[in-house]
């Protein structure tokens, strides 16, 4: 019935008799009792929503023969080693406080370091950057701390690199399971004898690491541009060779170091175009020379086209770094010199003509601006 | 894609030599004075021929014209050269020219599209059932990498623009492709419309281009001239092309 009401009101635009009925019926039923009608007018002149579950319908708890009382009463947690003794409150059922080791015992996990005896230190571990006193050190700070190795290093007395303890450290778990393992098959699929650490790439990734992370906003600037150059240029390739060339392997990763960047991206374009990739500071010449470059290119990967196809792009290329205004000058230029804008006759040497004469007029209009 | 690059690697291919294909393609529309109807006020044909009226179906297998949807069986496949169609209409639309070359030239078609023109530009007076209204364009097919299968087959053929290779270059012995060439010659030297064709001569334009480049350049050397004189510079020297700076 409220759905009802609901949808009674807003019809009022369109009445039909039955609503119309219904209405003069609910209009006097609503005026409420208990709070203002202007106040009740400011909730839209409707009833508020009640929810159609009525809280007598909800299900009730059975109710439980058992007897509930809280208590406050000590205990102990296993993972201590001191058999300190706590108190906190405790729900008890019918007089009987709960069974079993405090609830938060089973998170105290630890790591479990390897412990080597001696025997298996002189047979299978010695090192001659490391002394047996020094091992020893290490293991009993990895075992303390959890093999956090910041707080080793820290603690560490002589002053050892995290990658340095690193490597010792899991140098010898290597060693001693591979040491301890009845054939070596069995040990072969852990991760410490599959991939072991290793000092020098370890080094160099965190020196990478804090590169990039020191990086300021200009080198951010510079390298957004760079790779976003590469990739327009790998896409236009990648576009006009889809389908036809197997792809050529263009590694797109640019190093971090600032000095090597522009090298490894030339590198890695594919020889046979020599597209120059332009810097930040590019002259617009250099630019055009670059998209006649990729254009011509490009059309070498067609396995046929047009010669007036081939002037388009050429022309298109050419332009690409003049506005609008700037090519409907051309175009009149060529008008006025009594050129036709596309030639009727596209030959070889009449397009390349027709090509360098748009260029010349480009130039003369770009010194006419000066 | 690794089964097509796997085709692509067995044909060799010559790199920086590209062979040239001159055509000329469009209509040629003859009113039908007195024979004309409502419906049929026209006789055209549209063809694609040799820019030289050499035989191009050393080149091309077939040409597909796709005509107006009001035309009956609008996709015209035809299978050997001469490359034309005829039709009789009232109305002028634009005609899709697909050209299919030999497997051992290219196995995409290359479109073209022409629009019929049946109405001259001028008013000029009655129309003659004469004289044709003719519409041609010219174009070159450019195959840029061309096979050496292809190369040496069409080596020596007038239809074809074919560079010179360097001395000992060794090239296969050229297979010569089918072709359904049963009904004579595939040549347009001789066709019915030829004195209709229009000519294409690239020394006209050549020279029209070169005068305008002419032109351009000596503005361009005055206005350096000017610059440098306003900027206190020596004037520069000529440059040899026009784009050494911007």
């Amino acid at each position: 019935m409220d759905a009802k009401d609901i949808l009674g009101i807003p019809k009022t635009q369109l009445p039909t008799t039955q609503e119309k009925k219904s209405r003069p019926q609910k209009e006097p039923q609503r005026k409420p009792d208990g709070i203002s009608r202007e106040v009740y007018a400011l909730t839209g002149g409707l009833a508020p929503l009640m929810p159609s579950i009525d809280v007598s319908q909800l299900k009730k708890r059975p109710p439980s023969d058992e007897k509930i009382t809280w208590q406050w009463l000590p205990f102990t947690n296993s993972a201590r080693k001191d058999n300190l003794q706590l108190y906190h409150w405790v729900r008890v059922v019918n007089g009987v406080p709960p069974t079993g080791d405090y609830s938060f015992a089973k998170y105290n996990k630890s790591v479990d370091v390897v412990k080597y005896t001696d025997e298996e230190y002189e047979k299978y571990l010695t090192d001659p950057m490391w002394t047996k006193e020094e091992t020893d050190q290490l293991f009993e700070l990895c075992e303390r701390f959890d093999l956090r190795f910041i707080v080793i290093a820290d603690r560490f007395p002589s002053s050892r690199t995290v990658e340095e303890l690193k490597d010792r450290y899991y140098g010898v778990s290597r060693a001693i399971l591979i040491a301890r393992a009845p054939s070596p098959t069995d040990v072969s699929g852990h991760p410490l004898v599959k991939d072991p650490y290793n000092v020098s790439q370890e080094v160099e990734r965190k020196r990478a690491l804090s590169m990039v992370l020191s990086q300021t906003k200009h080198q951010e600037r510079k390298d957004a541009e760079v790779l976003a150059e590469a990739k327009r240029i790998t896409d236009s390739r990648m576009a006009s060779r889809a389908a036809e060339e197997p792809e050529m392997p263009v590694a797109s990763h640019v190093g971090s170091e600032s000095a090597d960047r522009a090298v490894v991206l030339g590198d890695t374009v594919s020889p046979s175009s020599n597209i120059q990739l332009p810097s930040a500071t590019v002259v617009p010449s250099t630019s055009i020379i670059a998209d006649s470059a990729s254009t011509l290119a490009s059309l070498r990967m067609l396995r046929v086209y047009l010669r007036t196809y081939a002037l388009e792009q050429m022309v298109q290329a050419a332009s690409s770094s003049a506005g609008l205004r700037t090519i409907k000058r051309v175009e009149q230029a060529l008008q006025e010199l009594g050129v036709n804008l596309k030639p009727k006759v596209p030959t070889k040497a009449v397009c390349a003509e027709h090509l360098e004469l748009r260029k010349e007029i480009l130039t003369l209009l770009n010194l006419q601006k000066q | 894609m690794i089964a097509r690059s796997r085709y692509s690697i067995a044909i060799k291919r010559l790199k920086d030599v590209e062979i040239c294909v001159p055509i000329v393609y469009g209509t040629m529309a003859f009113h039908l004075g007195r024979k004309a109807s409502e419906s049929q006020s026209h006789r055209w044909t549209v063809y694609v021929r040799g820019a030289t009226n050499e035989d191009i179906g050393v080149v091309i297998k077939r040409v597909v014209f796709q005509l107006h949807p009001s035309f009956n069986n609008p996709t015209r496949v035809v299978e050997s050269p001469p490359f034309e169609l005829q039709e009789c209409g009232w109305g002028e639309f634009e005609i899709a020219i697909s050209l299919f070359f030999h497997s051992d030239v290219c196995d995409k078609p290359l479109d073209l599209y022409h629009h019929l023109k049946l109405y001259p530009e001028a008013e000029s007076g009655p129309k003659s059932t004469k004289k044709p209204v003719v519409m041609e364009s010219y174009n070159e097919i450019v195959f840029p990498e061309p096979a050496e299968g292809f190369f040496a087959r069409v080596l020596n053929h007038p239809a074809v623009v074919v560079p010179r290779l360097p001395a000992g270059f060794v090239l296969p012995t050229p297979v010569p492709i089918d072709s359904v060439h049963g009904k004579g010659r595939g040549d347009t030297k001789n066709h019915p419309l030829s004195h209709w064709f229009m000519n294409f001569s690239e020394a006209d334009e050549l020279l029209k281009i070169a005068s305008a480049r002419q032109q351009v350049q000596a503005h361009i050397i005055k206005l350096r001239r000017e610059l440098n004189m306003m900027n206190g510079l020596p004037p520069p020297p000529n440059p040899a092309s026009g784009h050494d700076y911007a």
